[in-house]
C-alpha cells in the first residue's frame, strides 16, 4: 500500500490544481487595485483561504488520508481560532466595558 | 508485503516494530503532521500580531503596504506555486521509481527555492536603502496620491507594519533556507539511489513542510502586498 498510497491522485489532478493556483493568484492581485470596500479584505482572505486549502488537500494529500491526519489539521486550525477568538473577545471590548487600558501602540 | 523477492536485493527499511511499510509511512507523515501543528501556532501567533495590530492601525497598514512592490511579491507567490508543484511531481516519479524524473523535479525545487531567496535578497535590499527597516534610521513618507482618512498617518505605527513584515517574511525565509537544505539531502540520496519505489519517506514527508512554508506565504503575499492598492 505504501507505494499505491497516493496513486489516485493522478497527475492530471496536480497540474488541474497547479492552473487554479495561478488563475486565483492573478484574481487576487486584480481584485486588489479595484475599491469593493469594505469587502476587499474578505476577498483576499477567501482566495487565499480558498488556495490553501488546494495545497493541504490535494498537494498535501489530505483528501485521501487517514482520519487521524484529519483530526491532527483540524485540532490546529481550532486551536488558531480560539487564538483569535479570545484576543478579540479581550480587545474589542475593552471600551464597551469601560477598562481604560490599551496596549501601547493602539489607537 | 508482495515484493518479497526484491526485497532481498533492496536494504530492508523497515523499523522492527512496524508490521508493514505501509504502516510506517503513515506513522512518520503523522508525525511531520504533529511538528506542522507546532508551526500553525508559531506562525499563528504572528498572524494574530498582524490582524490586531491592523485593526487598529488600517490606514497606517494600508499606506505602509503601497511602499512594497507588488510586482516582486507575485512574482514570488508564482515561483512558489511553481514549486509546489515541481515538488508534487517528484513525490509522483518517487512512487512510480522514477529516478531521473526524482533528481530532474528535487533540482528544480531547490533552484526556485533560491530564485525566491534571491527576489526576498533585492526586497530586503531596496527597503534597507529606502530606511524602511524598523531601527533608529527608519523614516516614512505617504507617497500615495490616495487616502481613505484626511489624518496624515503616524509612522510609528507604520513601523509596526515594518516589524511584522520583515519579521514574518524572514521566519518565512529561513524556513525556506531550512527547506532548501532539506531538498539538497534528498537530491544526493536520489543520485546515491537510496530512495525505492517501495521506500522513499522522506520525499512525501520533506514535501509536506515544502507545502506548507508555500501555505505561508500564500497569506503573506494579500496581507503584506495587496491591501493597500485601492
Amino acid at each position: 500500500m505504501s507505494t499505491e498510497q497516493h496513486g489516485h491522485i493522478g497527475l492530471r489532478v496536480y497540474f488541474a490544481v497547479f492552473f487554479a493556483l495561478m488563475i486565483l493568484t492573478w484574481i487576487t492581485v486584480e481584485a486588489s487595485y479595484h475599491d469593493f470596500e469594505p469587502w476587499n479584505d474578505l476577498i483576499a482572505l477567501g482566495i487565499a483561504t480558498a488556495k490553501g486549502a488546494l495545497v493541504v488537500l490535494f498537494f498535501m494529500h489530505v483528501w485521501h488520508s487517514s482520519p487521524l491526519t484529519k483530526i491532527v489539521l483540524i485540532t490546529a486550525l481550532f486551536f488558531f481560532l480560539v487564538l483569535v477568538a479570545f484576543v478579540y473577545a479581550d480587545v474589542l471590548t475593552r471600551e464597551m466595558l469601560n477598562v481604560p487600558s490599551r496596549p501601547p501602540g493602539f489607537g | 508485503m508482495s515484493d518479497a523477492a526484491p526485497a532481498q536485493r533492496q536494504p530492508n527499511r523497515l523499523a522492527y516494530w512496524y508490521r508493514s511499510y505501509a504502516e510506517q509511512t503513515e506513522s512518520v507523515t503523522l508525525g511531520m503532521w504533529l511538528f506542522l501543528v507546532t508551526e500553525v501556532m508559531f506562525f499563528g501567533g504572528l498572524f494574530m500580531a498582524y490582524m490586531l495590530y491592523r485593526t487598529f492601525n488600517r490606514e497606517a497598514f494600508a499606506a505602509a503596504s503601497y511602499t512594497l512592490d507588488i510586482g516582486l511579491g507575485a512574482f514570488n507567490t508564482v515561483v512558489l506555486i511553481v514549486s509546489s508543484l515541481t515538488v508534487v511531481l517528484a513525490v509522483w516519479a518517487a512512487e512510480k521509481g522514477k529516478q531521473k524524473q526524482l533528481i530532474l523535479w528535487l533540482v528544480a525545487t531547490i533552484v526556485l527555492g533560491c530564485t525566491f531567496l534571491g527576489v526576498k535578497y533585492v526586497e530586503y535590499e531596496h527597503k534597507w536603502h529606502e530606511n524602511k527597516f524598523p531601527g533608529p534610521e527608519f523614516v516614512f513618507e505617504d507617497k500615495r496620491d490616495f487616502a481613505h482618512s484626511a489624518e496624515p498617518v503616524d509612522p510609528d505605527k507604520v513601523r509596526m507594519f515594518f516589524h511584522i513584515y520583515f519579521g514574518m517574511t524572514g521566519l518565512h525565509a529561513l524556513h525556506m533556507i531550512i527547506g532548501i537544505g532539506v531538498f539538497a539531502v534528498l537530491l544526493v540520496n536520489a543520485i546515491k539511489g537510496k530512495y525505492t519505489q517501495r521506500w522513499h519517506d522522506p520525499i512525501p514527508v520533506a514535501g509536506l513542510y515544502w507545502h506548507f512554508v508555500d501555505l505561508v506565504w500564500i497569506y503573506l503575499f494579500p496581507l503584506l502586498y495587496l491591501i493597500g492598492r485601492h
